[in-house]
């Protein structure tokens, strides 16, 4: 009860004026950050957290918080329109998202885009009034074998899933995990795979092999198909929104199943983007249309948004109350916070009430703030794709290099980008699967990391990953969804045998 | 579709995949190369820095194998893409390309305009209006957003060192 | 705080305004927006000194043209500090370093010495203090030390951030005093080692103050002792009726190991005497701030100021005793990598 009473104080912090008018600006400037790609939200809140320095901390930390609500809701809209993930977490929504914008249905896909993404936040933000300090402890369970084992469920969830040969599918993803790979190696703190080139000190940067695979590969695929962008007769109505709303009640059990998905993974905290891979992978397979995801599927864009958006939203939690970041966005804020003098940790709860109240107050008001400012403006996204293609595609193009250049401010990353370009119209060409190869990339170093850091703990000894019921609950979940197809199979014929 | 080896209207799918899969395997190869500077043995703190990205070398050649030899037995004649589409294809590669090289020379902006005008007049064929208006628009708004609200600096080249920005 | 509204826009106004520079005497001055180059990634220790300083300098309106923080943390920061020995001649260019100035080079074998740059100012040094869970035992370094030598070698495990930096060449200074052999594991941050030391994922760690001080507040770590010459200078009640003040010296508790680390600032090569003045009266004006002066105090940081020769001294010793330090750890690059 006394959490209620917190939170009302809470919605009366927050719903100053002066906060209100912030979590607008917030928003507007994170949907653009969201919609810029490479120019993510951690970057975006890091660029713009110096300018909160003069705001008392409950506006400034709503101002961020907001920002990065924006950058969440804003990565869809490129990923949907033009393949284009503008963050990675959106990477999954544009394996439906996109078909369904080609099917002249953009607006259908972004209203369910950005409605899962409320959803998803809104379930986070209950379950953190209502469960923080719960969580809190559950978080506090997670070492390097329970972080590998939850990249080995999020790894198993998603492959053995495509159509494509199978040793194509292997291919990719070795390629995918020999890039990630490249770099300096953080167990040893020795370089590997750069061959003396100090370009490749960074090692292959997600943001940019996803630009230019999927961005870029698809532009080239458009050019060799003449000149247009399929998806130029979408309706550019509000009156798309509410139709979508009708349908998207029949997915509730996937929003639910996502929901829960994006918290764990969220607070574990293993990050938005594994969440939305792994709902995406689990919804394709439970579901009923599962045979239809990829083709332009309205639940294969619900699910990973839910999921994404629920994990960015409690990967708050760990952050406030552990003082980890659950994200790389959320590693800004706290700095930011402590910029403020606020010291995240188990006291923060306990001796800065109003702050910690004031913010999820905002969480739940800024994010009901965000749908609506995004809802409003999904015909004018949708008539984006009315621009002729011969205009649009400089563009886009112009904004891939833009957006590889700031990821790391290089432009030996931009000839990388459209090196992937390339690759990427190749690879589609030859039936090689992408997803396969991005996810590796993405999860490829984490993983091997968290695995090492296991086995400098136990000594060298594989038994780790079975030593407690945790890890070996989620590393048998792992097994069973790696073997989920033959499984089943084997039910089938069971079934079979016994009728 | 064609019977005929000499008048064929573009690549066979076959010929180009195959080329592919030698490039992917060739990449395997620079993988495991630089695995075993890295170190692939199995330390006394677990596996050192090659070790993974050995075996990861190791499935690239393998499966490249596999797909060589899958692929050289399909019994296919598709076309990759005819020439005219590849035309098409690289009409857009390289431009970006020389964009993309020129870049660190003359800066993002200039390279930008050059580039968005190029593509519009050429492939799009528009009036010299729209193009100016787009070309110029666009590289300025990106200016104002990137460089003066979020501090992002984009390279730039001796005609922004000129105007001083 | 009645006119935040104002100030706030008034920020905003601030940071999209033009500068455009008239420079008041001979003296120079930047014509055009400043990068600060952290070789670090975002969020952690160094990023969060170097975007307070950002703050600081935006909100007092210290510098006419803008201050532009970028991020370049790849192969352990190697990549901020060749951008920055890149850049000769430009005035325009700053980075902050931490303990990689020196270590990245060593243990990486990237073509880069801290002689290619141009040293500006030591804004602070950070401290490192001894933390243990507080469930264990352990009240003292003693009552560690001799859990250390009784555990069979290699069973007692120490969490830091990064591999062959700062965190892992303390743990091989401790495991020196002792005798004994930990397991080093190295994690990405050091909020997150903070956190595997409450959840006894580790057994102990080296972190910063400011890392790990959420958690001793919480009842969660205790800190045993620091790692410098003399107790830390802040008085101030943080838990259990402590302050930093009364955790002891490593050394006066028998761990014969002193370590701070350099929060300084650099600029690119071949910087006139001009500039570099520039920039040591700004990071001067900085530190005169009452929020330069929050943050170190909530980072508990030791705040010896040194520039110009004095600076250039420091760094060069530091610089053989890491040497030695690594070299003796077995951390430098294999040659011919």
């Amino acid at each position: 009860m006394e959490e209620l009473v917190n939170l009302f104080h809470g919605f009366a912090v927050a719903l100053q004026p002066f906060n209100i008018m912030v979590m607008i600006v917030g928003i507007v400037l994170g949907v653009v950050i969201g919609v810029l790609p490479g120019l993510g939200g951690a970057n975006g809140v890091a660029i713009l957290l110096p300018l909160t320095f003069s705001m008392p901390p409950t506006s400034a930390i709503i101002m961020l918080s907001c920002i990065y609500w924006g950058a969440l809701f804003g990565g869809a809209i490129t990923s949907i329109l033009f393949n284009i993930p503008g963050e990675p977490w959106s990477v999954a929504t544009t394996f439906d998202g996109y078909p369904m914008a080609q099917q002249g249905k953009a607006g259908e896909a972004l209203t369910a885009a950005f409605t899962s993404s409320f959803v998803g936040a809104l379930f986070a933000v209950i379950m953190i009034t209502l469960v923080a300090p719960l969580v809190a402890s559950f978080a506090l369970q997670f070492g390097p074998a329970e972080k590998f084992a939850v990249y080995f469920l999020a790894f198993c969830s998603f492959v053995g899933l495509s159509k494509e040969p199978p040793f194509k599918t292997i291919a990719a993803m070795m390629i995918g995990f020999a890039l990630a790979a490249v770099g300096l190696d953080s167990i040893t703190g020795q370089l590997r795979l750069t061959f003396g080139f100090t370009e490749l000190l960074n090692g292959f940067d997600f943001l940019i092999a996803v630009i230019g695979l999927f961005g870029i590969g698809e532009i080239l695929l458009t050019m060799e198909e003449g000149l247009s962008f399929r998806g130029g007769n979408a309706k550019i109505n509000l009156r798309v929104v509410l139709q979508t709303w009708k349908e998207l009640p029949a997915y509730w059990v996937t929003s639910m199943r996502s929901c829960v998905i994006g918290c764990w993974m969220g607070i574990t905290p293993a990050g938005a983007t594994p969440a939305s891979f792994m709902s995406y992978g689990i919804a394709k397979r439970v579901s009923k249309h599962g045979a239809n995801f990829g083709k332009g599927e309205i639940e294969g864009v619900v699910a990973p948004e839910t999921a994404a958006h629920a994990a960015g939203t409690a990967a708050l939690l760990p952050m406030l109350s552990l003082g980890v970041p659950g994200s790389p966005t959320a590693a800004v804020l706290l700095g930011g916070l402590l910029i403020w003098g606020l010291q995240p940790g188990p006291m923060l709860f306990v001796e800065q009430k109003e702050f910690v109240w004031g913010l999820i107050a905002s969480m739940y008001l800024g994010n009901i703030v965000g749908l609506l400012v995004v809802l409003t403006c999904v015909p004018v996204f949708a008539a984006i794709l009315r621009v002729p293609f011969s205009i649009i595609a400089p563009l886009i193009l112009v904004l891939c290099a833009i957006g590889a250049y700031s990821v790391h401010s290089s432009t030996f990353d931009v000839m990388l980008m459209l090196v992937f370009g390339v690759i990427g119209y190749l690879l589609k060409k030859c039936n090689y699967p992408l997803a396969p190869l991005v996810l590796a990339i993405v999860l490829g170093d984490k993983a091997e990391e968290a695995f090492r850091q296991s086995l400098l703990g136990s000594q060298g000894s594989l038994g780790i990953f079975f030593s407690n019921t945790l890890v070996s609950t989620i590393m048998i979940l792992g097994l069973i969804a790696l073997f989920w197809s033959v499984i089943q199979q084997g039910y089938t014929r069971l079934r079979g045998a016994v009728a | 579709m064609t019977t005929g080896s000499s008048s064929k209207p573009g690549p066979t799918h076959k010929l180009v995949e195959a080329g592919i899969t030698l490039l992917i395997a060739l990449f395997g190869v620079i993988v495991i190369i630089g695995s075993v500077k890295a170190g692939i043995n199995w330390g006394a703190e677990g596996p050192r820095a090659g070790f993974f990205p050995f075996y990861i070398g190791i499935f690239i050649v393998v499966s490249s194998a596999i797909n060589l030899w899958n692929g050289l037995r399909e019994d296919n004649d598709e076309l990759f893409a005819e020439w005219g589409q590849l035309r098409q294809v690289m009409s857009v590669v390289v431009p970006t390309a020389i964009y993309v090289g020129a870049m660190p020379f003359t800066g993002l902006y200039v390279a930008s305009i050059i580039f968005i005008g190029w593509f519009m007049r050429w492939l799009g064929k528009y009036r010299w209006v729209t193009v100016l208006a787009v070309a110029l628009g666009m590289p300025i708004v990106t200016y104002f957003i990137f460089e003066r609200w979020f501090l992002v600096p984009l390279p730039k080249g001796p005609v922004e060192e000129w105007l001083g920005l | 705080m009645k006119h935040t509204a104002q100030t706030a826009l008034g920020a905003i106004a601030a940071f999209c305004a033009v500068g455009i520079s008239v420079p008041a005497s001979a003296a120079w001055e930047p014509v055009r927006p400043v990068e600060f180059i952290i070789p670090a990634g975002t969020g952690g220790g160094a990023d969060q000194m170097a975007r307070t300083i950002q703050g600081i300098v935006t909100k007092h309106n210290l510098m006419k043209q803008p201050m532009v923080v970028i991020n370049k943390s790849g192969g352990a920061g190697g990549e901020g500090f060749l951008d920055l020995k890149g850049s000769s001649g430009n005035p325009h260019k700053i980075i902050i370093t931490l303990s990689n100035l020196f270590t990245t080079p060593l243990a990486t074998g990237i073509p880069f010495n801290w002689k290619d740059l141009t040293p500006v100012a030591m804004l602070a040094l950070d401290e490192f203090v001894l933390w243990v869970n507080a469930d264990k035992p352990y009240k003292t370094v003693k009552d560690y030390v001799d859990a250390v030598k009784a555990a069979p070698a290699g069973s007692i495990k120490m969490g830091g951030t990064g591999s062959k930096q700062e965190d892992q060449i303390i743990t091989v200074a401790v495991e020196k005093a002792t005798g004994s052999k930990f397991t080093y594991i190295p994690y990405k941050g050091g909020g997150e080692v903070a956190v595997q030391l409450v959840g006894n994922h580790v057994d102990s760690t080296v972190n910063n103050p400011i890392e790990a001080v959420a958690q001793w507040r919480g009842g969660k770590l205790r800190p045993l002792c620091v790692f410098d010459a003399q107790p830390m200078a802040y008085d101030e009640q943080i838990a259990d009726g402590k302050s930093w003040k009364d955790i002891p010296t490593c050394k006066s508790q028998g761990l014969d190991m002193e370590y701070l680390m350099l929060r300084g600032i650099f600029m690119s090569p071949k910087a006139t005497k001009d500039q570099v003045e520039y920039y040591i009266e700004l990071f001067k004006k900085v530190r005169a701030t009452p929020e330069w002066q929050d943050f170190m105090k909530s980072g508990a940081f030791n705040t010896t100021f040194m520039t110009g020769a004095d600076y250039a001294k420091w760094v060069e010793v530091e610089e053989k005793r890491h040497e030695v330090l690594m070299k003796d750890a077995g951390f430098l690059a294999p040659p011919g990598n």
